[in-house]
């Protein structure tokens, strides 16, 4: 028997807010979370702006300094992520819940970059012998997931998704399949990321990947835009609680939309340049899995990081995938202000799907001023949209060619 | 005593997030402190820098309590 599974709790941890309405009130408004980079001198780097948190200060979200200087920031910006949705969830652990029956999959895309780095500075400065021994348990890309369970008492399933840029939404989407199978009732699962460091921003300026509209950083973001000239660097978390319905039904939980379908896809194609037959399948996989037809899509969050060919080649996906029900479907990329969250993104957007689906409303693409032309879809150009969808879907694509697709439908009991 | 002391009783309230009322001779950096296995190694390290000194991974495991730190380092430094 399979289980339906329902949203009942969110956290997250962004540049546009560390709290549920200030997130969703500034999405709706159309701010930008970006601005200049404050953490380090960036006058050697082509890129200088970011979707930075400033000032984040771990103990606001409960987790006190003797915990929290043992977590890189990835894992700091995780664990208040996860104790936000927990709290948001009403599921006490040991009270309304069973702790071996909730897991976590909090990923990361790259880990504890900087950790890393500090860690790799002393080893050249001071020697082998000065390293620190939490290096090794800091840095590693699991620990969310390890910290969140110890902070939570969460004794069911844990595990770590790492896909780059789609890790949030395969940590989602498998504890989607967790609790639908049966392995757990709940699950708290999302993803942080934290690469706002110098060896991450060096790296991605490498690339070529980023914008450098430096002198505006609010309109830097600016998906399915012909001035588009690539993604924006964010940081954060953002963590869903998934629950099995009747669990969510028995304890009398806020539901806040339904996960009804998930859908994976390899590209087998390139490291870093997409494949829009990859996206498309991970789409067609995920409806497939939901038991609808693809005309129920009424709106898609897109991965839409900004960049000249990631943003053409989600197009093409998606009109591979709806054929002429493409152009009736509403497209919106919140990248446009939240940045790119990186293994987080998922997470985030996540959390933005359901709401979306709770409160009628879709967040709109900003920086929206000259359509591409080549890219002829409805993205919700600039101003926040009252629509009562019912089935909304959310990508995300990361380096290595992995795909990811969950579906989300608006509650009815 | 105190110079060493005080400066022992620094870092470990810095490293292990303690009170330093907590940090007395008697105080057992596991039992007392909350210390783990890394916390101890990591210590270990600081109190080297600190003091210009090697403590062997030997000694470094009958060292248990504030009081045998300030004294081996009296005796070794």
């Amino acid at each position: 028997m399979k289980h339906r599974v329902v949203v009942t709790g969110m956290g997250v941890v962004t540049s546009l807010g560390s709290d549920i309405p200030a997130f969703w009130n500034n999405l709706l408004a159309g701010k930008s979370g970006i601005s200049r980079i404050e953490a380090f001198d960036t006058s050697d780097y082509t890129t200088k702006i970011a979707a930075e948190i400033k000032n984040f200060n771990p103990e606001q979200f409960g987790l006190d300094k003797k915990i929290s200087r043992k977590m890189d920031r990835f894992v700091q910006f995780g664990a208040a992520a996860s104790l936000m949705a927990l709290q948001d969830s009403g599921l006490k652990l040991g009270e309304n819940a069973d702790p071996e029956r909730v897991g976590v999959i909090v990923g990361s895309g790259i880990g504890g970059l900087g950790t890393w780095e500090e860690q790799h500075t002393i080893l050249m400065e001071k020697g082998p012998r000065r390293v620190s021994p939490f290096f090794i348990p800091m840095m590693i890309a699991n620990m969310a997931s390890g910290q969140v369970s110890m902070l939570t008492g969460a004794k069911g399933p844990n595990t770590t998704a790492v896909t780059a840029c789609a890790t949030g939404t395969h940590s989602i989407g498998d504890s989607f399949k967790m609790i639908q199978r049966g392995d757990a009732d709940a699950m708290i699962c999302g993803g942080a990321e934290a690469t706002i460091r110098p060896i991450g921003l060096a790296g991605f300026c490498s690339m070529r990947a980023m914008s450098t509209r430096n002198d505006e950083p609010e309109k830097a973001s600016r998906p399915f835009d012909i001035d588009r000239d690539g993604f924006v660097m964010g940081e954060g978390s953002g963590v869903l609680i998934l629950e099995s319905l009747e669990h969510a039904q028995k304890r009398g939980a806020h539901i806040y939309a339904e996960v009804i379908g998930y859908g994976m896809s390899g590209d087998a194609y390139d490291m870093v340049e997409p494949d829009p037959d990859g996206a498309a399948r991970s789409m067609a996989r995920a409806i497939k899995d939901a038991g609808i037809a693809p005309e129920e899509i009424e709106y898609i969050n897109a991965h839409g990081t900004s960049t000249p060919v990631g943003d053409k080649s989600e197009t093409m996906a998606i009109k591979t995938t709806f054929g002429g029900h493409a152009y009736k479907l509403a497209v919106s990329s919140t990248k446009s202000m939240t940045g790119h969250l990186l293994g987080a993104a998922g997470g985030i957007e996540s959390v933005i799907l359901a709401l979306s689906l709770q409160n009628g409303e879709i967040p709109p693409t900003i920086n929206l001023d000259n359509q591409d032309p080549e890219l002829d879809l409805d993205y919700v150009p600039n101003k926040a949209r009252k629509a009562g969808i019912r089935t909304a879907l959310s990508n995300s694509f990361g380096f290595g060619g992995h795909n990811a697709t969950i579906i989300m439908r608006k509650y009815e009991a | 005593m105190s110079d060493v002391y005080d400066r022992v009783k620094r870092i470990v309230v810095e490293r292990l997030g303690v009170e330093e009322a907590e940090v007395t001779a008697e105080a057992s950096f596991k039992d007392d402190l909350g210390a783990d296995s890394l916390d101890v190694v990591e210590l270990v390290m600081e109190l080297e820098d600190e003091f210009d000194l090697e403590i062997s991974d030997e000694d470094a495991e009958k060292i248990t309590t504030v009081g045998e730190v300030v004294n081996y380092i009296q005796s070794h430094a």
